[in-house]
């Protein structure tokens, strides 16, 4: 039972941050509790931490990558390529949101599109004279629905990769079709729910501020950093440094060129961050070890035929709305990996489409938000929950056939 | 005289002393049509109340989102969200005002469109809206659920306006089979 309530306090703590505090603040001393009561042991910790280090390290990299860019101007720069020409015509300005939207989620993480591409896309739509909802919306759905394609697009996915076996370009070409399917269905679908959003729009004209220069040093490093992980595993190394390395670049760039300073480049990784990963992967290892791999078990399909495949990537999907992907994945990950790669990308999709569904992400976010703020988001939950029942289901099946019928023309051999 | 009443349930713009000639409902994409429809048929005494309503699903979809990302700090989008949006709204109401050319009160609300939009225009002589829909033929929709809810419910008079040239009759759809 402790194990389950100390998750419950690192959710809540991570939801709640009473004071302001950092959500490793209750990550941590849980870790520890549970360390101390024996709920798990040293040895599953150092194993554990073993394991998750290379993907918060990975992970580390992609956040600074992210922020280098910015620095650089390389969304400023997304921002004006979008409103070029889309004056008047919103269903082109929604095209190339989609477009920019979802190659930003690849190469640098949801966590970009949400935190940084998000305002970019208002301020765009604002200046070409749409509206922004159908814009915003699409952003947001996309920094999950397209995280599917490389391991860095998602935390999720660095999990799902390091549990897998498979090398990443193996890792990309199975998840390509799924990614592109899923991209697509979230397109159909919002065209048709924001059609009168897209129909009706007066041109303004283009605004006459200079173009900002293209961010040609940024786009370089991400170009060579993609390189990287395609020629890492024949040239024997791990993709995580290609990340570091491009990460590195632009770090040292922004900091000769006086754009940033040591310290912003320091909280630009996160450090409290990928403290709390650590140590909800130290919380969810006592769960999984203290009776939930055996409650869970028996729902789990022991194939990785196409059936097997759906039930996984549903099911991946319900706990993730139901506690957050992140848990979701930690949990799930040990338990499917005997099924193979197949199994473990199943369960992907699920996590990384499924929390569309719930605005927040999850069901528990969702109503500790509400408990704390409830009047402030009452507005619009209705439609985002709507919008995610006509996007999820579709999204996800679909993506499943794809990764079946990805998996069956590519194979799945593993590193 | 430029007024913003933000989150206001009063002082509505039909409360004050001077009867409200026309409310003229803003929206992103077809305001200036709104505009030049109230230039040309508002009555001349009274005066123009220029509305804006915030949309909070933006903000509120970037504030989830990132809530989605659990344990990534205090960078929340949706915060700038609702700073971009305001300052938009108080561009996009200078321009309009500047446009109608005619004293005129803006009044930048927030909150559900459509009824913010309602109780707005209750006493105006008139309400001013733009329709959505394709602008290259007659229908068959004319108007969003924001749209459709204001004239199912409006509490006066409805000026609808293309927003552009109306298309030609000829792009009336046919009428449906016996």
């Amino acid at each position: 039972m402790l194990p389950v309530l100390l998750l419950l306090v690192v959710l809540a703590g991570a939801v709640l941050r009473p004071r302001g505090l950092p959500e490793a603040a209750f990550a941590v001393p849980a870790a520890a509790v549970a360390l101390a009561v024996g709920a798990v042991s040293w040895d599953a910790v150092a194993a554990e931490v073993r394991h998750l280090a290379p993907v918060v390290g990975f992970l580390a990299a992609v956040l600074v990558l992210a922020k280098g860019c910015e620095d650089e101007g390389l969304f400023t720069a997304c921002g004006r390529w979008m409103a070029r020409g889309a004056s008047g015509h919103p269903r082109r300005l929604l095209g190339r949101v989609f477009l920019t939207a979802s190659l930003v989620t690849v190469v640098l993480s949801l966590d970009a599109t949400v935190v940084l591409l998000t305002p970019v896309v208002f301020v765009t739509a604002s200046a070409v004279g749409a509206r922004p909802r159908p814009h915003v919306y699409a952003c947001t759905h996309l920094a999950n629905t397209a995280s599917l394609l490389l391991p860095v697009s998602n935390l999720t996915n660095l999990l799902a990769f390091a549990a897998s076996g498979l090398s990443l370009p193996r890792f990309a070409a199975l998840m390509a079709l799924p990614w592109a399917v899923a991209i697509g269905v979230e397109y159909l679908v919002m065209r048709r729910f924001f059609a009168a959003d897209l129909a009706a729009a007066a041109p303004v004209p283009d605004p006459e501020a200079p173009a900002p220069p293209v961010p040609v040093f940024a786009l370089c490093v991400l170009g060579g950093t993609l390189l990287g992980f395609v020629v890492a595993a024949p040239l024997g190394f791990e993709p995580v440094w290609a990340a570091a390395a491009g990460a590195a670049v632009l770090a040292a760039r922004g900091l000769a060129r006086g754009r940033t300073t040591p310290l912003a480049v320091l909280r630009s990784a996160s450090p409290t961050f990928l403290l709390f990963v650590l140590a909800l992967g130290v919380v969810v290892r006592a769960l999984v070890d203290h009776g939930l791999a055996d409650v869970l078990g028996p729902l789990l399909p022991d194939g990785a035929a196409l059936g097997e495949l759906l039930v996984l990537a549903a099911l991946a999907a319900v706990l993730a709305n139901l506690v957050n992907n992140l848990p979701a994945v930690l949990v799930l990950l040990p338990l499917v990996a005997p099924l193979g790669p197949g199994a473990v990308l199943a369960v992907l999709l699920g996590v990384n489409i499924g929390p569309n569904l719930t605005y927040a992400g999850s069901l528990a976010t969702l109503l500790w938000r509400r408990v704390v703020r409830a009047h402030r988001e009452e507005v619009g939950l209705g439609e985002f929950t709507r919008l995610g029942l006509l996007t999820v289901v579709p999204a996800l099946t679909a993506a499943v056939l794809a990764l079946w019928a990805a998996l069956a023309l590519i194979g799945a051999p593993t590193a | 005289m430029n007024a913003h009443d933000v989150n206001a349930p009063a002082p509505a713009p039909n409360r004050r002393e001077t009867p409200v000639s026309a409310v003229v409902w803003l929206v992103e994409d077809t305001w200036p049509a709104a505009v030049d429809a109230a230039r040309a048929h508002a009555p001349a005494t009274g005066e123009v109340v220029l509305l804006h309503v915030t949309d909070p699903g933006p903000p509120a979809a970037a504030h989830g989102a990132y809530a989605g990302l659990l344990g990534r700090g205090d960078a929340d989008p949706g915060d700038a969200l609702e700073e971009l949006a305001e300052g938009h709204a108080e561009r996009l109401l200078q321009a309009a005002a500047d446009r109608l050319g005619r004293p005129c009160r803006t009044a930048r609300l927030a909150g559900r469109v459509e009824r913010e939009v309602v109780r707005a225009a209750v006493g105006a002589e008139l309400l001013v809206l733009a329709r959505d829909g394709e602008r290259d033929r007659l229908g068959p929709h004319s108007l969003g659920p924001a749209a459709r809810f204001v004239v199912d419910h409006a509490p006066c008079p409805v000026l609808l306006v293309w927003p552009g040239p109306a298309p030609e009759a000829a792009t009336l759809p046919p009428p449906p089979p016996d």
